[in-house]
């Protein structure tokens, strides 16, 4: 029982992990994009009709780091070159994407999917308890948790994560350092929009192996959320992540077992208990801001 | 022609190895012609000065050199050779360094990485950090690599900038008005670095208006005015007014003081056991300030900036609510009243950021006069309605009275130069004639002529019996305009002493923490 719980929280936690990693990175070099939600959404259209159209999930996961990639591109390209309003763009990003996701997917509705197959550690997945909940999942949940080292790796103890921090606190001075902030912060947001379809494709392939209209359910919001209360730091997106999945997955056993709490009350458990916890853990005001991208947000335009 | 002697003067120093030589330079932003025809020449292990008023142009000089500015006509030659400098990285990889008057610091980074991010090839970090620590300690600028930058004060802040500079073993260091965020005893611990740097054969090309220390320092000047070279000269031959005479053009006029009365007025300005605790992690915390500006005398507050100047204005003016009694106006106890209250009580505030904070951008000069002076008897609003007559009136008294210059009839806040809108901010609320004036870096970037326009305004509304504070770290304004002088340090306010038996050592002292010693009863 315990186990199948355990497990159940890692499935609810993987897409909000992948997004909000994405979203970190996007937002450490002083971009806000508004439009994950919009992005992951286009992930899991994509990444269910290829997966669908060709039988293989491997592919049907590339289509949806492409179709997010697509959709910053797009959110890059309006921001970081015509220097559009972040927020107002973000939010247009996220009302295209559920549009456009809409559209596509309408013939697929309904249509049995095809769910990732599940990769099995050697021996590791051989430990009891252990065994079957970390390493007998599918590949992507492995891969979050590459994809969390390998973000806080690079922020902190690499020269090219050294810079994107410099242009998100300061893109003044790092472009008269000779950086090229806008090229930097292109990188950023596609690496953000491939996460963000990585998360699209998860909720597609994986957590509900079937293409439901809108189905992200406001996924990308509870990320970018994440990200926020996180203080930008990688490990506490991690915290952040889980918590929302383990409350969400004990409020529907809750409900199961018919315990006479208000069912609105019980949905809104997993926003009240990570806002709660993660204002907890940011309660350190110096860490909190000198980890805020002082530049999130703020329009840039060379001087020459 | 006195320029030709100059020029002459010019081509026998070259023979002793140039290093740098710009000839022609020129670049335009739209209609102004920010650099016309400059020339430039710096020898090799020379402190080459760079003289002109806000908006000679002097900034936009150094950029071309620093890569940051592309040149719109002339040439720069580097070592005898043409060079075009396209970035700042090529700059660097030439041998050329700059320090920022505006620090290029990040903030949330550490010392090490802030040094990293400005080296092509940075290595291993903590290599780099013994390194820093070596010639840091070697040049007298210690720095601790792991420290971040946003909790240190800004000479510590300054030092990160120079070392940075040195690791690159520059051949020419661009320095833009070093000194004007530092102690007078920190500022001579510069001069020292600087001295060594040139024996060692590295040229430093020194931006200042200070006029003092350019003859104490340095062995060559170029002057400009209004984007143009006026002259070179050897400043030590020269005199402080001849050199002033070169930079505005015309004699510069001092302030007069006029008589003291201060002894006494009556305190119509009164901060006892004003204490406040910091409200973000990098604000200064306020510690039990108490101070008395009477009627008829300026008081000035010296400081470095960060100390809590900031946090002081914000605490008399009512942006920082604080006890009720820790600020008296005419004796009204107001802590914990609003700014409006505090402006209907005959009091004036003009902050030190003037664009964002006194004055909105993209609004029209007569709309930011009403909206510091819509509650005082100036007649801006009657049923909730605004007189925009009678704010265009005011402009135009504001604009006539403190020269405010403008390309068209009551433009936007934003399109005023910085000098300009400085003289605008300050004008909108001497125009008052308020009881209780409070001024912080009231001529911060504006040019000579301007600056003693509005200092002679501040003493005249003085001795027509207001109190006047001014908050300021140019000690050299402080000393032309004070009757009384305090020094702030970390939030601690000294007693305030007469302006003639206070000398820069002791504020330097004062600065360097001997306020805190000092603070207490006014």
């Amino acid at each position: 029982m315990f186990e199948a719980v355990l497990l159940t929280v890692i499935t609810a936690a993987t897409p909000l992990l992948i997004a909000a990693v994405g979203e970190l990175v996007v937002e450490r070099s002083g971009v806000l994009n508004l439009g994950v939600e919009g992005m992951m959404i286009m992930g899991a259209v994509v990444g269910f009709a290829v997966a669908n159209q060709t039988g293989s999930g491997s592919l049907g996961v590339v289509a949806a780091i492409v179709a997010g990639m697509a959709m910053s591109a797009l959110f890059g390209f309006l921001v970081l070159i015509l220097v559009t309003n972040q927020v107002a763009s973000g939010l247009a990003l996220t009302i295209l994407g559920l549009g456009l996701s809409g559209m596509i997917g309408e013939a697929f509705i309904g249509v049995p999917g095809l769910r990732l197959p599940e990769l099995y550690i050697p021996v590791l997945s051989e430990i009891p308890f252990v065994g079957p909940v970390f390493f007998q999942q599918d590949a992507l949940v492995y891969v979050s948790f590459l994809l969390v080292g390998a973000v806080s790796y690079m922020l902190f103890k690499t020269r090219a994560g050294l810079i994107l921090r410099a242009v998100g606190d300061n893109h003044v001075s790092a472009h008269a350092l000779g950086y090229s902030v806008v090229r930097v912060r292109f990188m950023a947001t596609l690496f953000g929009g491939a996460c963000a379809g990585l998360a699209g494709a998860y909720m597609s392939l994986a957590y509900t192996p079937q293409w439901v209209e809108n189905m992200t359910a406001g996924r990308g919001w509870i990320a970018l959320a994440l990200v926020v209360f996180a203080s930008w730091l990688p490990f506490r997106v991690v915290a952040g992540a889980y918590l929302f999945g383990a409350v969400t997955v004990l409020t529907f056993h809750a409900q199961a077992q018919g315990l006479g709490i208000p069912s609105q009350f019980l949905s809104s458990l997993p926003y009240l208990a990570t806002i709660a916890v993660l204002v907890l853990i940011s309660a350190n005001r110096r860490l909190t801001l000198v980890n805020t991208p002082a530049c999130l947000g703020k329009p840039f335009v060379p001087d020459r | 022609m006195a320029g030709e002697e100059h020029r002459a003067a010019a081509s026998v120093r070259s023979e002793t190895g140039m290093l740098l030589d710009a000839r022609g330079l020129t670049k335009r932003f739209g209609d102004i012609l920010a650099n016309d025809r400059v020339d430039l020449a710096i020898n090799k292990g020379e402190i080459h000065a760079l003289l002109g008023e806000n908006g000679a142009g002097k900034s936009t000089l150094v950029k071309m050199f620093y890569g940051s500015l592309e040149p719109d006509a002339g040439t720069i030659s580097w070592q005898g050779k043409p060079v075009s400098i396209n970035s700042p990285a090529e700059a660097r990889a030439l041998g050329i360094g700059m320090v920022f008057q505006h620090f290029s610091l990040f903030e949330a980074l550490s010392v090490v990485e802030n040094i990293a991010l400005a080296l092509s090839d940075a290595g291993d970090m903590k290599a780099l950090a013994r390194r820093i620590e070596e010639v840091s300690t070697d040049y007298g600028l210690p720095l601790d690599p792991n420290s971040i930058v946003a909790d240190l004060p800004v000479g510590i802040r300054q030092r990160i900038e120079i070392v940075r500079c040195l690791l690159q073993e520059p051949q020419l260091i661009i320095m833009d008005e070093p000194t004007s965020v530092l102690t007078p005893q920190e500022a001579d611990r510069l001069f020292l670095t600087l001295q060594r740097l040139a024996s060692e054969g590295c040229a430093v090309l020194y931006i200042s208006h200070r006029l003092e220390e350019v003859q104490r320092i340095c062995h060559h000047a170029t002057i400009l005015r209004h984007g143009q070279f006026v002259s070179e000269c050897d400043p030590s031959k020269e005199t402080p007014a001849s050199l002033a005479r070169m930079m505005v053009g015309t004699e510069v006029v001092g302030v007069s003081l006029g008589a003291h009365q201060a002894t006494g007025g009556t305190v119509r300005l009164g901060l006892s056991n004003l204490s406040a605790k910091a409200s973000t992690p990098f604000a200064t915390e306020l510690r039990n300030i108490n101070l008395n500006v009477r009627a008829g005398e300026v008081i000035a507050i010296a400081g470095v900036a960060g100390n809590g100047q900031g946090e002081l204005f914000d605490a008399i003016s009512g942006e920082m609510r604080v006890d009720n009694d820790m600020v008296r106006f005419d004796d009204v106890a107001c802590g914990h009243k609003g700014v409006n209250w505090r402006r209907r009580k005959n009091a004036a505030f003009v902050p030190e950021e003037r664009l964002g904070h006194g004055a909105v951008p993209g609004l029209k000069l007569s709309e930011n006069i009403v909206l510091t002076r819509h509650s005082t008897r100036d007649g801006l609003t009657g049923a909730g309605f605004v007189s925009t007559t009678k704010a265009g009136e005011l402009e135009q008294r504001i604009k006539k009275n403190y020269d405010v210059r403008m390309s068209h009839d009551d433009p936007e806040a934003r399109s005023l130069s910085g000098g300009n809108l400085q003289k605008f901010v300050v004008g909108r609320e001497l125009d008052r004639k308020p009881g209780v004036l409070v001024v912080n870096q009231p001529t911060w970037g504006v040019d000579a002529g301007a600056a003693a326009l509005i200092r002679q305004a501040l003493i005249d509304l003085a001795r027509e019996g207001s109190a006047v504070l001014v908050i300021s770290q140019d000690l050299d304004e402080i000393f032309e305009i004070a009757d009384r002088i305090a020094v702030i340090s970390r939030g601690y306010l000294s007693e305030p002493e007469d302006a003639h038996t206070m000398t820069r050592e002791r504020i330097g002292l004062l600065m360097a923490g001997g306020a805190e010693e000092n603070a207490g009863a006014a």
